[in-house]
């Protein structure tokens, strides 16, 4: 093989440049999987269950969003003998009242941005403008 | 090629006389349809003009304004807006441009710009009159917006607004005639004053107004500015369409005035002045 000394630690270079993904999050401690906390006020249950609700809140607060702004249903959810308004501040929010730890540490792991936000109030922003009086 | 330019201008001649004619041709066959079609516009025009009642179907809201209890009380129209404001997280901007009003004053030649003010009464001049989105029965904001943002709730008539689809194009501004909507042109968080943690607030870029407090009469609740001037009793809330309720009685029995009734829209917000 003719420029044996360049070609083989190029193709090194190159194996090791490719696969900078995976051998960098396998040593970096940046990408672990975010844990989960039950809110700290201590509710053990869900408008329905784990599994369910990691994988589809966005839908439940989306048809929860066409309920109450569309067809003015606002009608409250009773799971397990605990009622829930529609809503991400007036139910969700209630228990896990902790939106950093909550929504933020998920959703910045996965990288997705839902505006919620924009408009919604987290608990600790609410907080920070409260009525005095 | 002579006999075939006169084959040609045989044809070329044809063609122009149909081509003219055939306006006179599609009026003369045409003509008793249009007669009819211009008959049904005078009865429907006689049928739909202003001031007749509108089809009593399904829970209609309504709100009536007594002015004669908040005369000489700006005090009240001020707590009427901030009671609402509050519980809206209405930010509160110091520009005639820029802010943002669900529930506010003005003066009688504003809110009842096709009622004479010509020797208009003291009391008329003196005071400021209380306005807010109508809930029009034909809401003109509705009919332009073009993503739907904004609609009429088939089950109380309320026109809501989705402020998840509001792309923030303003139609709907232009097409209200009552000034009701106002444009979120910056972050409106900064000038909020304090969070009602019950709502959201809204976003730059879009519209907003009045909801009728939708999220208070499902909780029971009347709405805010009723609650705000509730001392004097001066506004009623209730069903147009139900004829026992409170705001109905009073409608019957008293003589009322709407903003603009001769635009069509059908207000909702009724006024004794």
């Amino acid at each position: 093989m003719y420029n044996k000394g360049t070609i083989i630690p190029g193709l090194i270079i190159f194996v090791l440049f490719v696969t900078f993904p995976l051998w960098f999050n396998a040593f970096s401690t940046a990408s672990t999987v975010p844990k989960t906390e039950l809110p700290p006020g201590g509710e053990k249950e869900c408008v329905a269950p784990l599994d369910e609700m990691r994988a589809s809140h966005m839908v439940i607060l989306n048809e929860w969003r066409d309920d109450v702004l569309r067809d003015g249903d606002r009608v409250s959810v009773t799971v397990a003998g605990k009622e829930y308004r529609k809503g991400l501040q007036m139910a969700c929010m209630e228990c896990h009242t902790n939106k950093e730890k909550f929504c933020d540490s998920c959703h910045e792991y996965v990288s997705v941005t839902p505006y919620c936000w924009d408009c919604h109030l987290s608990p600790t922003l609410a907080a920070t403008k409260k009525e005095t009086h | 090629m002579d006999k075939q330019r006169r084959k040609f201008l045989k044809i070329a001649g044809a063609t122009a006389l149909a081509g003219i004619s055939a306006p006179v041709v599609v009026q003369l066959s045409s003509s008793p349809v249009l007669a009819s079609a211009a008959k049904a516009a005078a009865d429907s025009h006689n049928a739909e003009g202003h001031g007749t009642t509108e089809a009593p179907s399904g829970v209609r809201l309504g709100m009536l304004i007594d002015m004669r209890k908040l005369y000489g009380r700006p005090d009240l129209l001020d707590k009427a807006t901030t009671a609402c404001h509050k519980v809206h997280n209405v930010p509160e901007i110091d520009s005639s441009k820029n802010e943002i009003k669900w529930i506010w004053k003005t003066p009688f030649e504003n809110a009842f710009i096709d009622q004479s003010s010509y020797h208009a009464s003291q009391t008329t001049k003196d005071n400021d009159y209380l306005v807010l989105c109508n809930h029009c029965d034909e809401p003109p904001c509705v009919r332009v917006c073009p993503t739907k943002a904004t609609f009429k709730l088939k089950k109380n008539g309320i026109v809501a607004m989705d402020y998840h689809r509001c792309i923030g194009c303003r139609f709907c501004m232009m097409g209200c005639p009552y000034g009701a909507r106002s444009f979120n042109w910056m972050d409106p968080r900064p000038y909020i004053k304090e969070y009602n943690a019950q709502f959201a607030t809204r976003m730059r870029g879009v519209v907003e107004k009045c909801n009728f407090c939708s999220e208070r009469l499902a909780l029971g609740l009347e709405p805010a500015c009723l609650e705000a001037v509730k001392e004097v009793g001066a506004i009623v809330f209730g069903d147009l369409n139900d004829p026992n309720s409170e705001i109905r009685q009073i409608l019957d029995q008293q003589h009322t005035i709407q903003r603009n009734p001769s635009l069509g829209t059908k207000p909702s917000v009724f006024y004794i002045v």
